[in-house]
């Protein structure tokens, strides 16, 4: 009787998920497979590989492995340095990196804007000290490090938070055993971060293959994502759900397969190392 | 020795080369909202206020802010109490419904956001009007899974025999359940309100296909405005949000500040 009105408890938020994570998804797969007149068809999941839309759909994968590989590199050395830096009462080197992620991601977008417009900052530095212009703005570089900025605390967080429940003893008996700072590295601190280091590839990569606000304001409508495909496909002149419903599953289907691959690797203690 | 004084100052520099890169965008902004120039932009005016005087008499952008936080308060509120109930609920179920449950509360925290943000428009323009509550709807659907996440680990460490404990001495379940198990989960709870409300304040996609005709939040109204010639406004705006968050931030961490201090006078000292 006690565990039923306990049970209870899940109830709001089971109907919650359900009205409106599961029955939107069903909403969508059914529109990706029907016409406007409700006949059953797969030309609309299919036109993704329609070069016209196969191409920005490769083109966001390409992008979100370059920005995710980035991300990674600059944030494994980040993530071992702030470990040794900080303890568990003092985090406060670590709250210095998550600050920026408080402000809101389209400010911070405009704040690349500023600098990487041709008449921008970046250039009248660089034309002062006698370097020539970069015409990095409405280029793929310009998305890449606007969505890398973005998003790189998602990377060094999982990681510092894999690396900061290693034990020190760990290490200290590996050296004691005549362990170099290679062996170590390698046979302790990087295996131990795997679970990190797959939460940050995925907490990087979905957002990243998705993108589309970022590349309208840093890419100028050159850079024509698969995001971007979706939302004129909801959005434009030309609107057509099933259309956008169709490319909207790809992108769900590539997502699942990730998540696949991302539970394996995750293995049994993945729960806790989002933050 | 020599080696690993080197290794000490590459890793120094390596953390001050970031913290520079990651501010430095802020700076930028934050510098330019003082530019009295905006038509010129990298290019330095002098010095002026008058961005923050349109930024506060532009009903637009205000309209916009107080849209993003009455959104963002009320979805991760009733994120909260939603996700918080659950988390309490799934004690008294079995291992496998939990997994499933778990399992569905995954969906909109791995899914892209535009997948999410499209789906639920289709629901919601096949039913009703878009409006401030399919908003609101869809902010609670991306942010209740944070709630989940970070009240979770908590619910499954709980003691349960003090609330046991707090029955057998004569307490009802509620009042138990208000003054023993909830201050045990407020930590949780907090953190996943602080989260969701972040998460919330944040969002672009979902809110983009989800919102109604002539609202805007901060996200979507930047989206829709930021080449019409309010940058400056939009800088200065960007000061004061920083100029918040910092302040948050300090005041949630006074304690690590003093103690902070404190070990630097004492290095002083000696």
């Amino acid at each position: 009787m006690k565990s039923l009105g306990k049970r209870l408890l899940a109830g709001p938020y089971l109907i919650w998920m359900l009205l409106f994570t599961i029955v939107p998804l069903l909403l969508l797969v059914y529109n990706a497979f029907t016409t406007a007149d409700g006949s059953f068809t797969v030309a609309n999941v299919a036109a993704i590989l329609d070069p016209v839309n196969g191409k920005p759909f490769l083109r966001s994968i390409g992008m979100s492995v370059i920005v995710t590989v980035i991300c990674l590199v600059l944030s494994f050395p980040l993530a071992l340095i702030l470990r040794k830096y900080s303890s568990s009462k003092n985090s406060f080197i670590v709250l210095v990196f998550i600050l920026p992620m408080w402000m809101n991601f389209m400010l911070r977008t405009l704040a690349w804007r500023l600098i990487l417009l041709n008449n921008g900052l970046l250039n009248h530095i660089l034309t002062s000290v006698g370097l020539g212009e970069v015409h990095l703005m409405n280029t793929i570089w310009a998305v890449i490090l606007g969505t890398v900025y973005d998003y790189l605390p998602f990377m060094v967080l999982p990681i510092y938070n894999a690396l900061a429940k290693i034990d020190d003893d760990v290490i200290h008996a590996a050296q004691d055993l005549g362990a170099g700072q290679m062996t170590i590295l390698r046979r302790i601190i990087i295996p131990l971060s795997v679970p990190g280091i797959v939460s940050g590839i995925t907490m990087v990569m979905v957002p990243s293959v998705s993108e589309f606000v970022i590349a309208s304001m840093l890419g100028g409508g050159k850079v024509y994502l698969i995001g971007n495909v979706i939302e004129q496909a909801f959005n434009s002149g030309y609107a057509d759900i099933h259309a956008g419903s169709g490319l909207s599953l790809s992108l769900m289907v590539l997502i699942l397969i990730s998540m696949v691959i991302y539970r394996i690797f995750e293995g049994e203690e993945g729960e806790s190392s989002l933050w | 020795m020599v080696r690993k004084r080197a290794v000490d100052a590459l890793s120094k520099s390596y953390l001050a080369i970031s913290l520079i890169l990651l501010y430095l965008p802020i700076l930028i902004l934050i510098i330019s909202s003082f530019n009295a120039s905006p038509r010129n932009k990298a290019v330095w005016g002098g010095f002026s206020l008058e961005g923050y005087g349109r930024l506060f008499q532009n009903d637009m952008i205000m309209q916009a802010l107080g849209t993003t936080l009455a959104l963002a308060a009320g979805a991760a509120f009733v994120s909260t109490v939603l996700g918080t109930m659950a988390c309490i609920g799934m004690l008294g179920m079995k291992k496998r419904a939990r997994t499933w449950v778990m399992g569905v509360t995954n969906i909109p925290m791995l899914n892209a956001d535009i997948v999410t943000g499209v789906a639920l428009m289709l629901l919601f323009s096949r039913f009703v009007d878009l409006s401030f509550l399919t908003m609101l709807i869809a902010h609670i659907t991306l942010i209740i899974p944070y709630v989940v996440l970070c009240v979770q680990p908590k619910v499954m460490h709980m003691n349960m025999s003090t609330y046991e404990a707090a029955l057998d001495l004569g307490a009802s379940p509620g009042y138990a359940f208000w003054k023993v198990v909830l201050p045990e989960l407020m930590p949780g709870v907090v953190a996943g309100f602080m989260l969701s409300f972040t998460m919330s304040l944040d969002d672009f996609s979902v809110t983009y296909f989800t919102k109604a005709p002539g609202i805007h939040t901060m996200s979507t109204m930047i989206n829709a405005e930021y080449r019409k010639g309010i940058q400056t406004e939009l800088y200065a705006l960007s000061t004061i949000v920083f100029l918040l968050v910092l302040l948050v931030l300090f005041l949630m961490n006074r304690k690590a500040w003093l103690r902070m201090k404190k070990i630097n006078n004492r290095k002083g000292d000696s």
